[in-house]
């Protein structure tokens, strides 16, 4: 998998870094930041969960 | 109470629960129709996959469109994030998105901690009983938000009761529009004194570091939101989530011994209460379609947060509350650019103060009837007899 992040899109909730600390990150204006581009194990998982529970639609998942 | 109304069906509950024949139109194909508190018919989403197209969609969906109260102050509006859309919602909205980040939120961590315990230390040398609303659920956040915001706490009893009667539909529309001016006037001195001298707090910094781009209506508004949606939110949670662990003794239990159900146990009271009950209303833009229904511009929308989150596409037995769930993508914090900005913040209260008031009082228990907050935008309690 491939984390793919918008941050045009992304409206800072923080969802994916409570979600998946490993993977997400915010900078100082909260906007996402992707520390992890192809998680795997548990942080592959969390990932899911983060994207999920995105609210802004700023977050995909490529299959690869 | 004066002006009874008669309570939409989207602001309905039976306790914890939304009525039940939100379950009903859940499995009825389409929106239904409906008339919202100021007389606006409206289409009802009750369905967690359609609530999530509708909040998810600001082009479609515009929050923009509510008609404004007659005679209203035009200046009413300025800041008032929930009424905007892209991109004027998205500028004002990443001017304070950094105060709120999760790594932000976290250093405040043991100011809340100190909090939550000077609370529980005055409760326990009061004894019991108590009201907890009074005592516990409604200072806590009132006074982490002040310090956040740069509001004196001394002024909470002013402002606790201006919002109160804000939130309160049973109240005439003339009043509610009153004491929301009187809201702004005050917010305005604060403004001002921040604008003379800005302090290290949020007030200080927007002046600060945006003062050029920001009109005082603007900063105003801003402000004022954040007051009401820092207090009155995590207020009725932390009363009506103490309340349903309390009446569910295992799930307290779990929440006092386990440290790591705290934080899939707030993400489980949040979707199984869903205290704020729809948000704005939304105006469809262009004609369109959700689940089937035709929707024409012009035409309002509201969402029902607290039937989505009992949905069971979204969890197995949603009427159950189960603090040992995996935590749900649930819509209690809303969806799409309209996502709770203080989410992070709410969710570190709640984690710090569920589990530290149900460890200094084991024997908590309810003493008296709870009075429920039945026609408010945001649903809870008014009082919680409780004694331990």
């Amino acid at each position: 998998m491939r984390i793919r992040a918008d941050r045009d899109v992304c409206i800072g909730a923080g969802n994916c870094v409570l979600a998946a600390e490993n993977v997400f990150d915010q900078d100082d204006d909260a906007i996402v930041v992707v520390l992890q581009e192809t998680p795997d194990g548990a942080d592959a998982e969390a990932a899911r969960n983060a994207v999920g529970s995105c609210p802004s639609g700023a977050l995909s998942i490529e299959e690869t | 109470m004066t002006g009874a109304i008669a309570l939409p069906l989207h602001m309905q509950r039976d306790r914890y629960d939304p009525p039940s024949r939100m379950a009903e139109l859940r499995e009825r194909p389409g929106l239904e129709p409906v008339t919202t508190p100021l007389g606006l018919r409206a289409w009802l989403a009750t369905r967690y996959e359609d609530v999530r197209e509708i909040l998810g969609d600001a082009q479609r969906f515009s929050s923009a469109g509510l008609p404004g109260l007659p005679g209203a102050d035009p200046d009413e509006r300025a800041g008032n994030l929930l009424a905007l859309d892209p991109p004027d919602h998205t500028r004002l909205r990443r001017l304070l998105t950094g105060e709120f980040t999760v790594r932000r939120i976290r250093r405040l961590q043991p100011r809340i901690e100190q909090i939550v315990t000077e609370h529980l230390d005055a409760m326990e040398q009061a004894g019991p009983p108590a009201d907890l609303v009074e005592r516990f659920a409604l200072p806590i956040p009132s006074l982490v938000i002040c310090e956040l915001l740069g509001v004196p706490y001394a002024d909470r009893g002013d402002f606790h009761r201006r919002a109160a009667i804000q939130l309160d539909l049973t109240r005439p529309l003339s009043e509610r529009g009153a004491v929301a001016a009187e809201s702004r006037a005050y917010m305005g001195t604060l403004v001002d004194r921040a604008t003379a001298d800005p302090g290290d707090d949020m007030l200080g910094m927007l002046v600060r570091e945006h003062g050029a781009d920001l009109g005082r209506a603007e900063l105003i508004g801003v402000a004022s939101l954040l007051l009401i949606a820092g207090h009155e939110t995590t207020a009725n949670m932390l009363a009506l989530g103490t309340l349903a662990l309390l009446e569910n003794p295992g799930q307290a239990a779990a929440v006092r011994e386990d440290p790591a159900v705290t934080a899939p146990a707030v993400e489980e009271l949040m979707r199984f209460l869903s205290v704020v009950h729809s948000g704005m209303p939304r105006q469809v833009t262009r004609d369109t379609e959700v689940a089937g229904t035709t929707l024409r511009a012009g035409e309002f929308v509201v969402v029902s947060l607290p039937a989505a989150d009992r949905d069971r596409a979204l969890v197995e037995d949603p009427d159950r509350l189960d603090v040992g769930r995996a935590a749900s993508p649930h819509v209690a914090f809303g969806h799409g650019v309209h996502h709770c900005l203080g989410a992070p913040l709410a969710r570190m209260e709640m984690a710090i103060a569920f589990p530290a008031l149900l460890r200094r009082f084991p024997a908590l228990a309810v003493a008296g009837e709870p009075e429920f907050r039945s026609a408010a935008v945001v649903y809870g309690l008014r009082h919680l007899p409780v004694s331990w």
